[in-house]
């Protein structure tokens, strides 16, 4: 059986399902004589289950931090509520019925008055009630509260959890939580998020006992929950979860570590990303910097030209975020191919070799001024370097040079401040990889486009699927290529990189290195697999 | 007797949490303190009532005070809710 429900936790579990049963508080009405003594128990009781809910505070305040275990010094608060102190014990005085009752009628009127209201944040605090209630009769029952978790670590199944319910779990044997009811603002969501499991809320299960003991699996990816899943399911979902753990094992080993070989030669890893939003996923990779930042997503998402002001913004937003680590920008790359409306570009047979990319901007120098306008300005608030995409010729960057001289003119003159920021080309036509000697004496750094290298230097349009097996990125005419650069570069004092798929490309980690390559720029979620790759290269030794 | 009004900012409005630090200082005055919203009026050194009357983001609250040290429970409860609601 398969069910849907909201994630509010990705990952997968997969054991066996447990029923969170409340515990059925069996409060019956007894007649009580001594209503004064009665009272008093309820007091001793309230204080004793004040008590507790300092424990749990302290317990929740290091489990899910100060802002989430504030509920239980809510609850506190409303044990202390002369409103609902003076309901319980007007009952006792008045019906002559033992605590328990009172405290289980008053706390069931008080839900009822949240349940009824239309806020949808105050109807969700009727269950808070209900548990204080709870906690008082745990208290004069003496019976414990919460349920004993058996075993095996198990998928918890709930209708809901309340927060001390959530909090009194032993967490080494919950695998997933599992809900009916519950929002992404519950405290169950909250602590599977802190505890890192998957969760999943609002799944529609009618009878949660008949799942007791059967297998079950949570993907918290696609917000499925299975239950008794067929041997086919079960074996995909145990190969992801396998993915997915030695993911995290990766991530633990190599976070923090250094990108060095076992013989001591270390190397950059920056990661490639296309957009303000990618720069969460950088920094959660580990990666050291950005390595390639395509500035296009801000003129492919607008209706016209954006404004200095929204480039500035958006690239002042991501130097600050990096927080002084580098951050390499690329200036606008479309053509034909991938473009606006209102570029206005016309259809072209061949746009892998039209009108587009630098092409574009020295010829278009207003637009283009822009962009480096805000560039220079964004680069006061952090550490910004700048790369320009399909140089062919040593004019190309003589004109671009030209307009940064105005670029940086104009901002002395305005009193804007700039720091002086690194240049870069991108090498991605075999005319660039021929006089990269020339244009090394010209900029800072290099960064080999290895995709568009390779389809300009085979002669294979990579759109023509009839060509794939022709494709080929280890061709020996892209490996002298990438030896000749990073020489060429060398020689006049540029640091030089690859930012295409190519470095992301495990089988050339050890030749990159050997190269002398000074950084590789991979897709985000690469970092940690060729930061692995390098930690286990010994280039002391004969390649094998 | 004192009073005064305020337009609730937080976007939940006044929420379990506020409500309880709303009371803890409330209580810490020994004069009366009542709040009302619209027609609806409690008792603001009790946290149920507080959260009854469901007051949300841009309602406007009557906080009233009246008894000793009302100047004082004023100052005080106007600075919570501008710090915190």
């Amino acid at each position: 059986m398969v069910l849907e429900g909201k994630s509010v936790f990705g990952g997968i579990a997969i054991g066996k399902l447990s029923v969170y049963g409340k515990k059925d508080r069996q409060v019956k009405r007894i007649k009580i004589s001594d209503t004064e003594a009665e009272a008093e128990r309820f007091h001793s009781a309230r204080e004793k289950a004040k008590e507790q809910l300092t424990v749990l505070y302290e317990k929740a305040l290091k489990e899910v931090g100060e802002v989430n275990a504030m509920i239980f010094e809510v609850h506190k608060m409303m044990l202390d509520d002369l409103d609902y102190i003076e309901s319980v014990t007007n009952m006792i005085r008045s019906q002559e019925v033992n605590a328990e009752f009172a405290a289980a009628t008053t706390g069931d009127n008080f839900a009822g008055m949240f349940s009824a209201m239309e806020d949808e944040y105050m109807r969700e605090r009727a269950a808070d009630v209900r548990d204080i209630s709870n906690r008082i009769i745990s208290v004069l029952q003496g019976t414990a509260e919460g349920k004993e978790l058996g075993g095996e670590p198990s998928i918890l199944l709930a209708e809901d959890l309340a927060p001390s319910e959530t909090v009194q779990l032993d967490k080494s044997k919950v695998l997933s939580f599992v809900t009916k009811k519950g929002s992404a603002n519950s405290h169950t969501a909250i602590l599977a998020r802190t505890m890192n499991i998957p969760a999943l809320i609002g799944v529609d299960l009618e009878k949660l006992e008949e799942a007791e003991g059967k297998l079950g699996i949570v993907d918290g990816y696609e917000g499925k929950f299975y239950i008794e899943p067929d041997g086919e399911t079960l074996s995909r979902y145990k190969k992801r979860k396998e993915e997915d753990e030695q993911k995290k094992r990766l991530l633990q080993e190599l976070k923090g570590k250094e990108n060095v070989t076992l013989d001591g030669k270390k190397i950059e890893l920056y990661a490639n990303i296309g957009g303000v939003a990618d720069v969460a996923n950088v920094l959660a990779s580990d990666a050291g910097g950005i390595g390639l930042f395509r500035s296009e997503f801000l003129f492919l998402e607008s209706e016209d030209y954006p404004s200095e002001e929204t480039q500035f913004g958006a690239y002042k937003k991501v130097a600050e975020n990096m927080a002084g680590k580098k951050v390499i920008i690329r200036t606008l790359d479309i053509g034909a191919d991938k473009q606006a409306d209102y570029f206005g570009l016309e259809k072209e047979e061949n746009p892998a070799m039209g009108y587009r990319a630098i092409r574009i901007c020295l010829d278009r120098k207003d637009m283009f001024k822009t962009q480096l306008r805000a560039l220079y300005r964004a680069s006061y608030y952090g550490t910004v370097a700048v790369m320009f995409p399909m140089i062919i010729s040593v004019r190309e960057v003589k004109q671009i040079k030209e307009l940064i001289a105005e670029v940086k003119a104009e901002l002395d003159q305005e009193k804007i401040p700039y720091k002086d920021m690194e240049i870069g080309i991108m090498i991605e036509t075999p005319a660039a990889v021929m006089i990269s000697d020339l244009l090394a004496k010209e900029v800072d750094f290099f960064s080999i486009g290895t995709n568009d290298l390779t389809q300009y230097t085979l002669a294979i349009d990579r759109q023509n699927p009839k060509l794939d097996n022709l494709y080929d990125s280890h061709h020996e005419a892209i490996l002298r290529m990438l030896k000749m650069v990073a020489d060429n570069g060398h020689k006049e004092g540029c640091w030089v990189g690859v930012c295409g798929e190519l470095g992301a490309d495990t089988t050339l980690t050890e030749t990159f290195l050997r190269m002398g390559f000074d950084e590789l720029s991979v897709t985000p979620s690469m970092i940690l697999k060729v930061r692995d790759k390098i930690r286990k290269l010994d280039l002391g030794k004969c390649s094998g | 007797m004192k009073e005064f009004k305020y337009v609730i900012k937080d976007k939940e409005g006044i929420h379990a949490r506020p409500a309880g630090l709303f009371v803890k200082e409330a209580s810490a005055y020994p004069c009366t303190v009542t709040i009302c919203k619209g027609d609806k009026e409690t008792d603001a050194k009790r946290i149920f009532g507080i959260m009854g009357l469901g007051v949300k983001c841009g309602e406007e609250i009557t906080v009233k005070v009246n008894g000793e040290k009302e100047e004082e429970a004023m100052a005080a409860l106007s600075k919570f809710l501008e710090e915190n609601l």
